[in-house]
């Protein structure tokens, strides 16, 4: 809402200026009312976030019994609202609040991924048992996990680069309370300050090259940067300056490298809900407002931007592959691995073409399913045998069979071997570099994805290879709605590998113009 | 040539019944689980006899390779089909099974080598289910790889092998079974990675037209891949002789050679061999080398001729350093399943000199020589397998004399091994002679000096066979038992088939005959 109010002002600025005249300036509200108020039309899926995030504080405050329960189903009549309005949007005006959002099916793919990534959060948080130490602050966490939604929900469709600021920062956060949701436990609030100093220092440098796109172009929307790019008269060095500190905000938040230092930390001190929606939702709704600006930049020949980009890939890919290879704890494990994901994802931004962004959508899509489930799986093992080390893994085949077996499609999926559908996101990435002949490139990513065969083999082979060391502390918690929740995270994984039209149709569909 | 059954053409049957099997071990209750060896040897059985029916049906004249009205029992179903985008074009994968004279002689022997490899795993004990399961799932990987005519196809099946070998190595495998597995896992990921790339450059280059709506799309169909007028002007792959034609080649090439297993790419097979169970070596060394083989003249020799004539000459070389250092390998061992296994590198050498060859009776001679290879290894490692099932050792050292104790198996011993030292009036000579007939007439002196691996094959072999068999029997071995049907059941199907290949090998000469032909002339054209 503090958006409409910035817009508020900005307009009346604007129109004082054109305006003088006392009747006209009454005139100008009239007109400016009106465009917010049919504006408002199209962010009812944004309206309910907000509504289910009040409603949700409101319920905190006074039920007294059965609070965790009626937080769910708050939050699933939420998300099916949202979820209901997202499909009947129309795109008939798509730049809003005078271009500060754009309502596009492009859009709307993430919010689609943003939502399912919030849903099997929330279901994931019934099963957690590290979420018990908090029951008194559960009201909280699920009202901020909400607020990390609309964060993310501005973010995908911000086009105007203060939009962009305040919706990276409404994320961000949010997730710094997330992460450090359990304050009893030391090492999260040790991740929750390290978050919020690198954040706050990305998004200081990101602020800076915002303030100078605006010198250089006297607007901050993007379709007006556009225009101005494409006629290309500034001066090259200030612009990649600019373009440097805004990949730094972007970057921070997508943990590509060298911005990835905080990744590992984070992951490993934040409950492993919140890892499992960092490391999806954050991520890709990151990698959606950098491909805005990188279509933004297509046509731009003055800095080199697909070369960074380029190099940027080749080094998360490379760094987050092999700095896995060491890692024992799984949390840490997983965001190295989450780290080379962002690189693969990146490939899709380098050809800087439709191309990459399908590729990169897909990618995104089945990233989703794959990465919830490796986390879900981790988190009934963590559980299983109160470890996070990966030697809780070893035996695992024996005592827990369809966990195992679901999380050995997972990592193959995450490695990208056929049959499932991480081959197929893997396919279209490394052929979008090939149509764009940067065959150098894919045999780049292809060997990163055999070094992380590597690693992702040493949990399957903990759980298979090797006798149980570790004592199974908690039984029965891997009951039959828990099996469920796998399984829906488990067949897309496995269908879209065999029969990926529906998904590459409604990548299709919604495609940025 | 058609044959279904239930409208579900036979390729299928024969692809996918290990998976209904699987399926049904899956819900085998754990009380019942020795059930799940029955399940997968009556898949196999079924197999067998489905294979047979392709045998008999199968029209000898038609050449296929890259004819669709040449390629027999065909199954095209579109599979997967989206809508025209702007870079990718009408993505349509297809689902196309076919076989040809190149694909009948490997689903025979893969039927065959399946079937005896269900047999030797009758005595595993560790998790059951899981083993039969997995076998089954390597089953329909290796089906499909002969089948399949859609590269994609193809190339998940070639991928959908690696994990059920993983764990069949890893958990069922001797004592270094960890190191072996994940070997095996890394070379052959690298190796098919390799594949993808070249696969990916090529359905861009590619474009046929759509039969029915007249429009313009790429193509992951192998045959039209093989045409040169499909490839689209400036596309990466267009023309003939170009730098990026190499290099596809050469990375197909690597792919494949990976598999087979070429120098210096074998160093995982013989580990891989080493620490597999006794039925997975045999599966390894039976089947899946001949994978490597299987893709050169499927896929790498026919859509890259003009790379292939290029480098023929180094790959002949490959092929002869393969055969003399396989062997000098073999004769330094102690351990007798690594001999077996370094010996199968020296006789897949002998494959590719055949191909290598470019003529009718090289490509013949490589075609047969795979064949003949699966047969007589798999039954080496069967004669191994029931060695060391009574001793637990494979020491060479630590044996002598077996040939009184156990007088039947020492008989079938003496077939398999003087067939794979290439004996005459036994199949391994056959394919070798071949083989060496039309390496000579392109490559003189690198197939007389390959010929010395005759000879240094023969050294080891009778060297072993004396070690082993001959002389003085240590006391230890006193009690040791004669080998049990279940195990003349695996050896004597298996050395029936070597000595009726040495005699009469035209059954087998027929099939193949006019498909190579084809693919000769197809690449002589270049």
């Amino acid at each position: 809402m503090f958006l409409v109010g910035i817009h508020f002002l900005n307009f009346r600025k604007n129109m004082d200026s054109r305006f003088r005249g006392n009747d006209l300036k009454k005139f100008c509200i009239r007109f400016m009312i009106e465009h917010i108020l049919s504006s408002l039309h199209y962010i009812y899926p944004e309206i309910t976030l907000l509504g289910t995030i009040l409603t949700i504080i409101i319920a905190d405050v006074f039920l007294s019994s059965h609070k965790k329960i009626s937080f769910v189903i708050i939050a699933f009549i939420g998300i099916f609202l949202l979820a209901t309005f997202l499909i009947q949007q129309q795109f008939s005006l798509n730049a809003i609040f005078d271009g500060m959002l754009t309502i596009d099916s492009f859009a709307r793919f993430f919010k689609l991924l943003i939502i399912a990534a919030g849903a099997f959060t929330i279901l994931f948080s019934l099963n957690s048992s590290e979420l018990t130490t908090i029951h008194q602050r559960l009201g909280e966490y699920y009202a901020i996990l909400f607020t990390a939604m609309l964060g993310m929900f501005l973010m995908v469709s911000a086009t105007h680069l203060l939009t962009l600021y305040l919706a990276i920062e409404l994320t961000s956060i949010s997730f710094y309370i997330l992460v450090g949701i359990i304050k009893e436990r030391q090492s999260s609030s040790e991740a929750s300050l390290k978050y919020i100093l690198y954040g706050a220092f990305s998004s200081g440098v990101m602020l800076y090259g915002l303030s100078l796109f605006y010198g250089m172009f006297g607007s901050l929307e993007f379709s007006a940067i556009q225009i101005a790019l494409i006629e290309g008269s500034t001066n090259p060095l200030l612009l990649l300056f600019a373009t440097l500190c805004l990949l730094v905000g972007l970057g921070y938040k997508i943990s590509i490298v060298p911005f990835h230092f905080w990744t590992p930390d984070v992951y490993e001190g934040a409950p492993i809900t919140i890892t499992a929606f960092l490391s999806v939702a954050s991520k890709i709704s990151g990698f959606a407002l950098l491909m805005r600006i990188v279509m933004m930049f297509s046509e731009v020949k003055e800095i080199p931007l697909q070369q960074i980009l380029i190099i940027i890939s080749i080094l998360t890919m490379t760094i987050g592959n092999l700095v896995a290879l060491w890692q024992n704890n799984i949390k840490r494990f997983l965001a190295y691995s989450s780290i080379a994901h962002a690189g693969y994802l990146l490939l899709g931004c380098v050809t800087m073409g439709k191309e990459g962004l399908m590729a990169m959508m897909l990618y995104s899509g089945i990233y989703l399913f794959m990465n919830l489930g490796t986390f879900y799986v981790a988190m009934f093992v963590a559980d299983i045998k109160q470890s996070e080390h990966l030697d809780a893994y070893k035996g695992l085949g024996k005592s827990f069979p369809f966990l195992s077996i679901a999380m050995v499609i997972f990592l193959i999926s995450l490695t990208g071997l056929p049959p499932t559908a991480g081959f197929i996101g893997k396919l279209y990435l490394f052929s979008s570099l090939m149509n764009a002949k940067l065959v150098w490139l894919a045999l780049i990513a292809v060997i990163n994805s055999i070094i992380s065969l590597y690693y992702y083999i040493r949990i399957i082979r903990n759980m298979f290879l090797r006798d149980e060391e570790l004592p199974i502390i908690t039984h029965n918690i891997f009951l039959f709605p828990q099996k469920i929740l796998l399984l829906l995270l488990l067949l897309p994984t496995i269908i879209f590998g065999m029969y990926f039209s529906p998904l590459m149709e409604l990548v299709r569909s919604s495609i940025l113009k | 040539m058609q044959f279904t059954f239930l409208n579900i053409g036979i390729l299928t049957w024969l692809t996918f019944l290990p998976l209904v099997g699987m399926l049904c071990i899956f819900f085998l209750p754990q009380k019942k689980s020795q059930l799940a060896k029955w399940i997968t040897l009556g898949c196999t059985t079924i197999q067998l006899l489905l294979a047979t029916i392709i045998y008999i049906k199968f029209d000898r004249t038609l050449a296929g390779v890259n004819s669709i009205e040449g390629m027999q029992f065909k199954e095209i179903f579109p599979w997967i089909s989206i809508n025209s985008t702007e870079w990718f074009g009408k993505i349509s994968i297809q689902y196309f099974l076919g076989i040809d004279g190149l694909s009948v002689p490997m689903i025979l022997l893969t039927a065959i080598i399946s079937f005896i490899a269900v047999l030797a795993s009758w005595k595993i004990e560790k998790s059951v289910k899981g083993y039969f399961s997995l076998f089954l799932l390597l089953n329909t990987g290796m089906f499909g790889v002969f089948v399949a005519l859609d590269f994609f196809l193809f190339f998940i099946f070639w991928e959908l092998m690696l994990l059920p070998m993983y764990f069949l190595i890893g958990v069922w495998g001797g004592e270094r079974r960890e190191y072996a597995a994940v070997k095996f896992f890394l070379y052959t990921l690298f190796g098919s990675v390799l594949i993808l790339l070249v696969m990916l450059a090529l359905y861009f280059s590619v474009t046929v037209t759509d039969a029915i709506t007249g429009e313009k799309m790429h193509t992951f169909n192998m045959l039209a891949m093989m045409n040169p007028q499909n490839f689209e002007n400036n596309s990466l792959l267009f023309g003939l002789h170009t730098y990026w034609r190499y290099i596809a080649f050469i990375a197909l090439f690597i792919g494949f050679a990976i598999k087979l297993p070429l120098f210096p790419f074998h160093t995982w097979l013989p580990d891989a061999h080493v620490e597999a169970p006794t039925a997975i070596s045999v599966i390894l060394a039976g089947i899946l080398l001949k994978m490597g083989g299987y893709g050169l003249v499927r896929i790498a020799l026919p859509i890259f001729p003009d790379a292939a004539i290029h480098y023929v000459y180094p790959i002949a070389f490959l092929g002869f350093i393969n055969i003399v250092y396989g062997a000098l390998c073999a004769m330094a061992q102690k351990d007798f399943k690594k001999l077996i296994a370094y010996s199968s590198v020296s006789h897949m050498g002998i494959v590719v000199l055949g191909i290598a060859a470019l003529n009718t009776q090289g490509m013949v001679g490589a075609m047969l020589q795979m064949f003949n290879h699966g047969t007589i290894t798999a039954m080496l490692f069967v004669i191994v397998g029931v060695l060391y099932d009574r001793t637990h050792t494979r020491q060479i050292s630590e044996f002598g004399g077996l040939m009184n104790k156990m007088p039947k198996y020492s008989a079938l011993v003496v077939i398999a091994f003087f067939a794979s030292l290439g004996l005459p009036g036994l199949s391994g000579f056959i394919s070798e002679a071949f083989s060496f007939l039309g390496a000579f007439q392109t490559h003189q002196w690198l197939t007389i000096a390959s010929t010395s691996g005759i000879v240094l094959t023969a050294a080891y072999m009778l060297w072993t066979f004396q070690r082993v068999y001959l002389g003085t029997l240590p006391e230890k071995w006193n009690s040791l038992q004669d080998i049990s049907k279940r195990e003349l059941l695996m050896l004597v199907p298996l050395a029936i088939i070597i000595i009726f290949l040495g005699i009469y090998p035209t059954p087998m000469l027929e099939l193949m005959n006019t498909s190579v032909n084809a693919l000769v002339e197809m690449v002589k054209v270049k």
